[in-house]
């Protein structure tokens, strides 16, 4: 690793970042006021799509706040020891994630001013009630985690810490699938092969999410990645990236030979308009093919391929999202099978569904939180990986 | 002493008025509350597990374009009648075909008051929930607007309500934020009243009734006609038949 010298502008240029996010958490939570006020009627959704563009954001971060630990996994459980050194950053930046995918869920609640209700009014069989214990136990399990890193004398309780985290984010993530998992009569949910394909991607997306923070906080501080390091990881990133897409074939394959999901599966891969083409060119294409090329490509997996990778990952995240939740809703339920459906409520007939602006400032809104929270821990705590004496032991023993 | 006397009986009598007084008024100021009180409360005994509220729905009366029901439902509940798909609608009619004969149909589609209701599994709350007698509702109270009933219910029974509410009908509260749908008119068949779709249907396709007393005549007819649940496969069990589908 290489340092540069010390630019007497950067304490601006961290002010300067903190007051972006903190206008852009202001355009959230004004977002969420105006839904308060007016009602969702200001959403572009109806009682068709009743999960919108707030749910791809909120699930996204759910989702990729479980998969950011698997550096702290590998580190902590695996014991990697290249990768311990990674593991409060990822930690802290699980946390954040998961804040921010919280804010989006309970603002756009219809009454967020009964969350407390949630609390108090539990139903067990409810895969909704399970995840709020699940959300509440990984911030509190992760936090604890981080504890024992950080702090010396806690240094003993890594292992068992780690492992509860490794436990506890396999269920959560289970748990996302399983919202949809038990939507019996939809056409678009009703797998058991959900859970799993929730897991791997999580996996996929939350390394791509630590590939971006690592990349700017390396670049923040001078340094450059060490190679080696650098070549695992984003090897491991890949096949996460690949077992996601395998995961959501054999997601689309099952459907396809069964014949009551046929007209659904022409649907969402053929003729459903944007959702083809988000899934083809948005997750397929771009958010899966061109990361793998850039990351398996010899010559190819430099720095800066493997931050384009993520990138492109993370924008493969929310197009399969978009077409996961939004056209799976899309297309009308199977009432009455055999039929030929018309109603006035929209039976029968594709749901049409146009996103409003108050929804991404929302959606925006939530992701602000989350680079408010890693902005300002990177800074005030130290999380900057020290890998100089494992690549120096490293390069030795090679 | 005279004096004394004569203070002390005026003093009593006074401190009589005063009770007196306060008595009456205390009865005046109690006295509505506590007619309000009886009349909102309505019948003070449960609702028992031994009914099962149901409706019969022969599908040969339903005639083709006449929506009485839809217009009953929306009068008697304080919907607006509204079709954009951010309106409420708790009734429907549904124009069918069949893919195979080409034989068409229509029939009225609301809350099928399940048995094993999806909705109130996944409720987090608790808010979805079923009464004894096999109605389903949704507690207004509790309801914290996440819609996930919404994505559980096979039938798409269910409405947001999108917007602020004006006007409503004070035996059917409603709420902005809140998931709404069919209450089977709950408040009408606690007074032993009929909902009102059974009751504005004029051509008597909807037949309202207990369905677990053997001897109704719900019961005596699903015994002797054919009729169906729709999407019985998924075993839920829901409260509303449907004749000649």
């Amino acid at each position: 690793m290489q340092a540069r010298t010390f630019n007497r502008n950067e304490p601006l240029y961290f002010y300067a970042l903190i007051a972006v996010g903190l206008l852009v958490l202001l355009a959230g939570l004004y977002a969420a006021h105006m839904m308060e006020e007016h009602g969702h009627i200001i959403t572009g959704m109806n009682n068709q799509i009743v999960w919108g563009m707030p749910h791809v954001f909120a699930i996204f971060m759910i989702v990729a706040a479980s998969g950011v630990l698997n550096i702290a996994s590998i580190g902590s459980v695996f014991g990697k020891a290249a990768y311990k050194g990674r593991g409060p950053l990822a930690g802290m930046l699980s946390i954040a994630l998961l804040a921010g995918g919280l804010f989006v869920l309970m603002l756009d609640l219809g009454r967020p001013d009964r969350i407390i209700v949630a609390a108090t009014h539990y139903n067990v069989t409810s895969v909704f009630a399970w995840n709020i214990l699940l959300y509440s136990g990984l911030f509190t399990f992760v936090a604890l985690y981080m504890w024992s890193l950080m702090e010396r004398r806690m240094n003993p309780w890594i292992k068992p810490a780690g492992l509860i985290v490794f436990a506890w984010r396999i269920i959560l993530t289970t748990g996302t699938g399983l919202i949809f998992a038990f939507l019996v009569a939809r056409q678009a949910y009703a797998s058991p092969i959900l859970p799993p394909m929730f897991l791997v991607m999580s996996f996929a997306w939350g390394m791509a999410v630590f590939f971006i923070v690592q990349s700017a906080m390396y670049s923040w501080n001078g340094k450059i990645q060490d190679p080696v390091l650098l070549s695992r990881m984003k090897n491991l990133l890949g096949i996460f990236v690949l077992g996601a897409l395998y995961l959501v074939a054999v997601y689309h394959l099952t459907n396809l030979y069964f014949a009551r999901q046929t007209s659904f599966e022409h649907f969402i891969l053929i003729d459903g308009g944007i959702y083809p083409w988000l899934f083809w060119g948005g997750y397929v294409l771009l958010g899966s093919a061109l990361p793998l090329l850039l990351i398996f490509t010899p010559g190819l997996n430099g720095p800066r391929s493997v931050l384009f990778a993520s990138i492109l990952t993370i924008l493969g995240a929310f197009s399969m999202l978009y077409v996961f939740i939004i056209g799976g809703q899309a297309f009308p339920l199977d009432i009455f099978p055999g039929y030929e459906v018309k109603s006035s409520f929209g039976d029968g007939q594709i749901g049409l569904y146009h996103p409003s602006h108050w929804e991404f400032l929302l959606g925006f809104g939530g992701l602000s939180i989350a680079f408010l929270i890693t902005t300002i821990g990177v800074r005030a705590l130290n999380f900057v990986p020290q890998d100089k004496t494992y690549a120096v032991d490293k390069r030795a023993s090679d | 002493m005279s004096d004394t006397d004569a203070l002390i009986g005026n003093t009593d009598q006074k401190r009589r008025q005063f009770l007196k007084t306060s008595v009456g008024a205390a009865a005046v100021a109690v006295a509505p509350g506590m007619l309000l009180f009886d009349m909102a409360h309505g019948k003070s005994e449960p609702v028992s597990g031994k009914v099962r509220w149901g409706m019969l729905i022969d599908t040969a009366k339903c005639k083709d374009g006449c929506d009485d029901c839809v217009k009953a439902c929306n009068k008697e509940n304080g919907l607006s009648g509204g079709l954009s798909p951010t309106d409420s609608q708790w009734i429907r009619k549904v124009e069918l075909k069949d893919m195979r004969s080409g034989r068409e149909l229509a029939l009225p589609m609301m809350c099928q008051h399940c048995a094993e209701p999806p909705c109130v599994d996944v409720c987090p709350t608790g808010s979805s929930f079923k009464r004894a007698d096999g109605i389903v509702l949704v507690d207004k109270h509790i309801c914290i607007g996440c819609r996930y009933c919404m994505m559980a219910c096979p039938y798409k029974a269910r409405s947001f309500v999108h917007e602020p509410l004006h006007d409503q009908k004070p035996d059917v509260p409603r709420g902005r934020g809140t998931v709404e749908s069919c209450t089977m008119c709950v408040h009408r068949v606690d007074k032993g009243e009929q909902p009102a779709c059974a009751e504005g249907c004029k051509n008597k396709s909807i037949m309202f009734g207990n369905l677990n007393d053997p001897e109704s005549e719900i019961s005596r007819k699903i015994r002797t006609v054919a009729s169906v649940q729709i999407r019985a496969d998924l075993g839920l069990n829901t409260g509303i038949h449907y004749q000649g589908l």
